[in-house]
């Protein structure tokens, strides 16, 4: 085992690619305070085997030790972040060694951490976000007789996030990558006795292993052209484009997997299977921006591939505003939600392809997205919880007089994912659509039309939002019976699910504004996304707030006028062409099963057969000749002893007349 | 009398012999046959012997009577053990080996 040893690498700020130095100028700080880092993956880690081992015995307190496990790595992850914000901001990146992973004669990997502004905040998002999921399950769950199961895999897919935003190498980063995935399929599934459940989480697993094919061909493509797969290797090389447009598809790929990017989302909405904590957790704040975090890790390959960043801004406007359609028509709250997800990721996606103006948003509005939409999450499983697991919003409304707490925390995400001032969702998404209005590379026509969807996007956002929110808390009550045929009675949540809906709700609220203040988050991020100077939009700086907030208020006023005021009525209208279409998620099902399911049963079947005709018929047909032969030659042996006996005597015959032939 | 005629009688009595081997059913009438061959085979070599002027022949004569004594022994010993089991001595009730 090799001694912790922490390096420390001085980075001057600028652009990233040109100054992650290569490991030779690097000074030895000591580690110190940063060796805490190992024990935030560590102790979620050893909290999930100890909960799986020791299985049913655990069964009493498991669920607070899977607390404790999430609240100690925040804990961590809090002394780490201020003892990083302790130091300059040029000396923000560090390094931590774990030893040798793997070495292989010329190719030598070391394990270790890196520490630096962007890992960090995706640290404090997910142990902090995650620690109070955590508490809201233990009351979500607690009629659930496998809530232990729950929290061990809750805790595996902390520490997994963990090792993936942690990660000093893309190998690393990939072993994190793949726990993520690993951890959202047991939880998609988590109630598979459930048929359907179970073949949602099988959806989500296959489709990320799309995505993960191009991360593995990413990491063979680096591998080859710089000869390493860490951090500090990749990121300083300086590609040709041909290899960073490679590499940065691929990277692309992979994103669009976990990201649930066009055109591999179609498992997201599926994935709301789970029980609604993961959707918040997993589905909503941590792991499907990890697609994101990895667009921005790699910012030096997209930024030296123009033609890559204009792919991820082409995939992340498609996605918003498939999002936003399929979220109009969704009755489901949770897929509604999810559709929202999906969106919302696309604004992050997109502002993470306009390159370095744009890494900073990206992140920024993850940060407030995790905040927001995880709150609107939980606020959705506390009227699951009141409204026996009932999710259909036809069935809901009225249900803002019931259900106090959950009502105004919802209006906080609500009011923060439309982007009214001062909530946190105006700071972040009006700054990546401002940052979409401005040209690229001078092309003005790709600030009109990025620019345009966003702002178009911004205004479907409110709408739908706004129909989800009236649907579910405002208007007439629309209830059904309940699964045992009584009268619904809604009722709001117990103190340790409400409460991690108010703090969230406090996020919502304040985090836009406290991180925006004087720029902070973005220099902050300075040492990992560059410094960029400011760039003039196509619109007058003072138009593009304007706009927003007026396409917002359009959307909010539709949704009002139709789903506050009217009636809504309890069997969905048969609505037109696009709603039908968005319903089904714009068919994306069907032209994935008509494109790839399809095509792929013909295949299968086309080889069976060739197999079976071919391969098999050779070695059947060869097999078939001796007994071919048995079956004509057994007829000879009649059992009749005389007829041996007349073969004797001819045989003898015949003998003896070949040998007087040839004597004579 | 010329010594050929007793081949031509060696001839007739195998023939005879051959052809109840093979068209009796009766395993004692099959046996009949077999020894009638043997002993035609033993004339044939009785008049070679006279004819060649040496006594070879006979002395094989000699060892085909005591091969057949034996064989008659272990053969109905084996006719009587299927007689036993099976309550006949035709031999197309012994087909065992049929396929």
């Amino acid at each position: 085992m090799h001694t912790l040893t922490a390096i420390a690498a001085a980075l001057p700020t600028g652009v990233p690619a040109a100054t992650i130095g290569p490991a030779g100028d690097t000074d030895l700080v000591g580690a110190g305070v940063f060796l805490v880092a190992p024990l935030l993956i560590g102790v979620p880690l050893l909290s999930a085997a100890i909960l799986l081992v020791l299985g049913r015995r655990t069964d009493r307190w498991g669920h607070w030790l899977g607390v404790l496990a999430s609240a100690a790595s925040f804990v961590a992850a809090a002394v780490a972040f201020f003892a990083l914000l302790g130091r300059p901001s040029d000396q923000r990146v560090i390094d931590v060694n774990l030893g040798d992973w793997i070495d292989a004669g010329g190719f030598v990997l070391h394990a270790g951490i890196r520490v630096d502004p962007l890992s960090m905040t995706f640290v404090l998002l997910v142990t902090f976000v995650g620690s109070l999921i955590h508490v809201y399950s233990v009351a979500y769950m607690e009629h659930d007789t496998d809530r232990r199961r729950f929290f061990a895999y809750l805790n595996l897919f902390v520490a997994a996030m963990l090792t993936l935003v942690l990660a000093n190498s893309y190998l690393l980063l990939f072993f994190g990558w793949e726990g993520v995935g690993l951890a959202s399929y047991l939880l998609i599934g988590f109630w598979n006795h459930n048929t359907p459940y179970a073949v949602a989480a099988k959806k989500a697993f296959v489709a990320n292993r799309v995505g993960d094919v191009g991360l593995v061909i990413a990491l063979g493509l680096m591998f080859a052209h710089f000869g390493g797969v860490d951090f500090r290797t990749v990121l300083s090389a300086k590609p040709d484009q041909g290899v960073a447009t490679a590499i940065g598809l691929m990277l692309l790929l992979a994103a669009c997997g976990k990201s649930a990017q066009f055109p591999l989302q179609s498992w997201l909405g599926d994935a709301m299977a789970g029980p609604t904590p993961v959707s918040a957790l997993i589905h909503a704040a941590t792991m499907v921006t990890a697609g994101v975090y990895l667009i921005v890790r790699s910012a030096p390959i997209f930024d030296a591939a123009p033609d890559a960043q204009l792919v991820v801004v082409i995939v992340g406007a498609i996605t918003l505003l498939f999002g936003a359609i399929v979220g109009c028509a969704k009755d489901d709250i949770k897929k509604a939600l999810a559709a929202s997800t999906m969106s919302q990721i696309g604004y992050m996606v997109l502002a993470a392809g306009l390159g370095p103006i744009g890494y900073a948003f990206a992140i920024f509005h993850l940060v407030t997205h995790g905040f927001f939409k995880a709150g609107m999450f939980l606020g959705a499983g506390s009227v699951m919880h009141g409204m026996d697991d009932q999710v259909d919003m036809r069935h809901f409304g009225g249900l803002g007089r019931y259900m106090k707490i959950t009502y105004f925390t919802f209006m906080a995400g609500w009011l923060a994912i439309l982007g009214i001032p001062p909530f946190s969702g105006f700071f972040s998404k009006d700054k990546i659509i401002e940052a979409a209005f401005v040209p690229q590379d001078g092309q003005d026509w790709r600030a009109w039309v990025f620019g345009g969807v966003a702002l178009i996007g911004a205004g479907i956002t409110a709408f739908y939002m706004s129909r989800l929110f009236f649907m579910t808390f405002e208007g007439q009550k629309r209830w059904s019976t309940r699964r045992d045929g009584t009268d619904q009675h809604p009722h709001e949540a117990p103190a340790l699910m409400t409460w991690p809906m108010i703090v969230l709700a406090v996020g919502s609220v304040l985090c836009g504004l406290v991180l925006s203040l004087g720029g902070r988050f973005v220099d902050w991020l300075e040492p990992v996304t560059g410094h960029v100077e400011e760039h003039d939009a196509v619109l007058p700086t003072w138009a593009l707030p304007v706009l927003t907030l007026a396409a917002v208020i359009v959307g909010l006023v539709l949704a009002w006028r139709r789903y506050a005021v009217s009636t809504v009525p309890v069997v969905p209208p048969v609505g037109t062409l696009l709603t039908r279409a968005a319903r089904v998620d714009l068919y994306q099902d069907s032209v994935n099963n008509g494109l790839l399911v399809e095509p792929g049963k013909h295949l299968t079947r086309s080889l069976v057969y060739a197999d079976r005709a071919g391969v098999d018929g050779t070695v059947v047909g060869v097999s078939r000749l001796p007994v071919g032969l048995g079956e004509l030659t057994r007829k000879i042996q009649t059992g009749f002893v005389r007829s041996y006996a007349a073969s004797m005597l001819v045989g003898l015959v015949v003998l003896v007349a070949v040998v007087l032939a040839v004597q004579s | 009398m010329s010594l050929v005629n007793y081949l031509v009688l060696s001839a007739i009595l195998f023939s005879v012999g051959a052809t109840t081997v093979l068209l009796r059913r009766n395993a004692i009438i099959v046996f009949m046959g077999v020894e009638l061959m043997l002993n035609a085979s033993n004339l044939a070599l009785v008049t070679f012997s006279r004819m060649h002027g040496n006594l070879t022949g006979q002395v094989l004569a000699f060892f085909v009577m005591v091969v057949a004594a034996a064989e008659v022994v272990v053969g109905l010993a084996v006719i009587i053990a299927i007689f036993r089991t099976r309550k006949s001595a035709s031999v197309d009730d012994v087909n065992l080996l049929k396929s």
